[in-house]
């Protein structure tokens, strides 16, 4: 089971749009995959048309009192399912300083469903907390969508430094250019100029795209609605980049 | 992983042309869910139902772009799924050897065992798929309708299957749909697997294998020669249905019934054939004996190389690649043999012999109400009892092979009759008659196969050696076969006083003779 995660300290950068395009695009390569929307926005799991709801909230999961199978919910495409966000969530980060190794609790509590899925996705809340540490345990490769701009290099740096303090696990970075507004001059030039300074870079960028704003009205991956669309091709790229640095195969 | 999928059948085939089905438009709402899928489906088992007995059923599913080996438990759920690559499924029928190793395999081929996969039913299903949506139009179930026209064993054309598939995290959905289903007139639910459902289309049941000669069902009064005109019936039937198998060279086993059946009808003409009308047993045994010889050659290969992996596996000194040349040499023996036996059994003279048997079968006609079946049962019963003790207690350690080979067949005849006129014994009473009987069968068997199988191998080692060039190692692994085999003859023959004596003790001997008694109640 590969553990992925969509992960920026930033909201509103396309973490979610990456996780559910992701995901869906996952599934349809065969895989058994798992979308857990950990952000109490539920942004993921309105998407998929799923309330943002779990028996038990947040409190149960972690704690373990109920078994997070239980909590899972078929999306409407094969091979996608979805640990729906709940409003609970908020607070996670005083639940897990309350477990015990809150930093490798979530690790933990993936671990059973290794049977069951082959991928899992974790769609982050924004912030820097103990919820994103445990998801930098837990995840063998963060994906970070990144607005080109110059500080979002910086971002970058501080996230590997930060990785790079961990002793035992620590997760791959793959970053991508995410928002590219081909109309300024600032984000297509960074985009050029960046990616070959850095090792974290994919060449895939997802540039700033009608369609994928669509997604909150069509409630649906753009490749369920819009599959021949530039977005969808380009998510496509995305994900055949992030599973070969996963080192997934077939 | 178990199935929570439900099965209905939609009775009104004529509303079939809407998107919805009437039927269902009151459950829930429904959306298309994509364009119909054509699946081209073949079922396999075995010619006896191995699988099915075993609970499993096994499904070749084609569709444009892939085809696969889906094999599924009694309550339905998914054991285990084969990918066939593309132009590589197997020609049925076909041996469980023959499929890529993998989950459907291993799960396959102990049921199967020898037996080859053949296919019980084809059938093409158009599928198409509703969603039951709720109100943020969200998929909470889905439904497939499937259309499926059976092509073999019979043409027909199935009422729709519609399958109910839970959408994980929506059972209530789901429970509540199915609720409204099972009610609504017009949809009932399915009463078997769509592979009964196919098979009763065509008339025929799963499971049911071709009669067996043992299993007709007897009443003590009833006149012998009735009795025994059903059952010889039975055997003709079993034999002519094992007789395309064995032709078109499916499995040994088809070889192996057909022969069953042609012993067992020679054993009860032999037996019981003063209670048939005179001379139909004169007439008819010299040609059952023909064909009983047609087939021994062919069999007696079979019986070496299914036990081939066996041999080598035993080997200490000589490598399992040494013995290659004796196994192309079995082989090659065997395609020579097969072809005789099948040009024997496409004759005219095997041909005359089935239809003139079947022809005299049916004219026989009880000559009065005695003796009846019961009598009859016991008297032959009594006698071929009275021969195996004789047979047995006349051997010594000094008696030669074929003294225990004429015991084991009087054995056989004994066990034979005993089957056959079971259906009118107690179930429980009969399988406690034959124990110890069985076990001695067991011991001269294995007695008897090692001897043969050891005078064979030499005879086979000197025809190689005379033939062809035969590396020294070939000759040398087959030696060590023969000192195996000699060593399972020794350790046989040293086993069967004590059972023979527990054969003819008198525990053992009552509860025999008491079979007639249980007859007679
Ligand atoms: N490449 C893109 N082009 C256009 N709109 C996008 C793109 N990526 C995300 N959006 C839109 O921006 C908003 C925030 O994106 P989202 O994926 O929810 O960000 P995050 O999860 O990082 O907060 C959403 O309304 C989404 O539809
Ligand atoms: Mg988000």
């Amino acid at each position: 089971m590969k553990v992925f995660a969509t992960y920026n300290i930033k909201g509103g950068v396309g973490k979610t749009a990456t996780a559910v395009n992701l995901g869906y695009l996952a599934a349809r390569d065969g895989y058994r995959v798992l979308l857990w929307d950990l952000d109490p926005q539920g942004a993921a799991s309105y998407l998929f048309r799923i309330k943002p709801r779990v028996k038990g909230g947040g409190r149960a999961l972690i704690h373990g009192t109920k078994p997070i199978d239980a909590a899972i919910k078929g999306t409407d495409f094969d091979g996608l399912d979805l640990l729906p966000a709940d409003f609970t969530y908020r607070n996670l980060d005083l639940l897990l300083d309350s477990a015990k190794q809150p930093a490798r609790r979530l690790a933990a509590l993936l671990a059973p469903l290794a049977r069951d899925y082959d991928v899992v996705f974790l769609d982050c809340p924004p912030s820097i907390s103990l919820l994103s540490e445990s998801v930098l345990h837990a995840a063998a490769l963060l994906l970070v969508p990144l607005i080109p701009t110059t500080l979002s290099v910086r971002t970058l740096e501080q996230l590997t430094e930060f990785v790079g303090t961990f002793n035992g696990h620590r997760p791959d970075v793959l970053a991508f250019f995410s928002m590219i507004d081909r109309r300024k001059r600032l984000h297509t030039q960074i985009a050029a100029e960046l990616p070959g300074q850095r090792p974290e870079f994919a060449a895939t960028v997802i540039p700033a795209l009608s369609v994928i704003e669509q997604m909150s009205v069509q409630r649906a991956p753009v490749g369920a609605f819009a599959p021949r669309s530039l977005a969808a091709r380009q998510y496509d790229q995305l994900w055949r980049e992030a599973r070969e640095r996963a080192g997934l195969t077939g | 992983m178990a199935s929570d999928m439900r099965e209905f059948v939609l009775d009104d085939a004529a509303r079939l042309g809407r998107a919805v089905p009437d039927a269902l438009a009151g459950s829930a709402a429904w959306a298309n869910g994509g364009p119909v899928r054509v699946r081209r489906r073949i079922w396999l088992d075995t010619f006896d139902w191995r699988l099915y007995w075993a609970g499993l059923t096994l499904e070749q599913a084609g569709s444009r772009d892939r085809t696969e080996l889906v094999l599924t438990g009694r309550d339905g759920g998914i054991l285990a799924t084969e990918l066939l690559a593309a132009g590589r499924a197997p020609r049925w029928p076909s041996l469980v050897s023959q499929l890529p190793a993998g989950p459907v395999r291993e799960l396959v081929e102990p049921v199967a065992g020898v037996r080859a996969l053949c296919p019980v039913v084809r059938a093409t299903s158009q599928v198409t798929e509703l969603r039951a949506l709720n109100a943020d139009a969200k998929t909470v179930a889905r439904l497939a309708v499937d259309r499926m026209s059976v092509t073999f064993p019979a043409r027909a054309l199935l009422p729709a299957r519609l399958t109910l598939i839970p959408v994980r995290g929506y059972s209530a959905s789901t429970d509540r749909i199915g609720a409204a289903m099972t009610s609504a007139s017009g949809i009932t639910t399915a009463p078997g697997t769509a592979l009964e459902a196919a098979l009763a289309a065509s008339g025929l049941r799963a499971g049911q294998p071709p009669g067996k000669g043992t299993s007709v069902q007897l009443s003590p009064s009833m006149p012998a020669a009735t009795g025994l005109r059903a059952v010889l019936t039975a055997l003709l039937d079993e034999l002519e249905a094992n007789v395309p198998g064995t032709i078109a060279d499916i499995d040994t086993e088809f070889l192996h019934d057909l022969r069953v059946a042609v012993r067992r009808t020679r054993s009860v003409v032999k037996q019981c054939g003063r209670a048939l009308p005179s001379g139909l047993a004169t007439e008819f045994r010299p040609e059952f004996r023909w064909l009983g010889d047609l087939t021994t050659p062919t069999r007696d290969l079979d019986v070496y190389l299914l036990a081939y992996g066996r041999m080598t596996a035993g080997l200490v000194a000589a490598s399992p690649a040494d013995l290659s040349p004796f196994r192309d040499y079995l082989a090659h023996s065997r395609t020579l043999q097969y072809r005789r036996l099948a040009a024997g059994l496409r004759s005219a003279r095997f041909a005359r012999l089935i239809a003139g048997w079947r022809a005299a079968l049916e004219g026989v006609r009880p000559p009065g109400k005695h003796p009846t079946v019961a009598q009859l049962a016991a008297a032959r019963i009594g006698a071929a009892n009275r021969r195996v003790l004789r047979a047995g207690q006349q051997i010594s350690a000094a008696s030669p092979p074929e003294s225990l080979h004429q015991l084991r067949k009087g054995c056989k005849e004994l066990r034979y009759l005993v089957e056959m006129f079971g259906s009118i014994y107690d179930a429980a009473e009969r399988w406690q008659a034959v124990r110890e009987l069985k076990a001695l069968q067991d011991c001269l068997g294995a007695f008897q196969d090692a001897e043969v199988q050891g005078s064979e191998i030499r005879g086979f080692a000197s025809q190689l050696f005379a033939t062809r060039a035969v590396p020294a190692e070939t000759l040398l692994a087959m030696g060590e076969i023969a000192a195996g085999l000699a060593i399972a003859q020794r350790d046989a023959r040293r086993e069967f006083d004590g059972r023979f004596a527990d054969f003819a003790s008198p525990a053992s001997q009552a509860r025999l003779a008491g079979l007639a008694l249980s007859a007679a109640a």
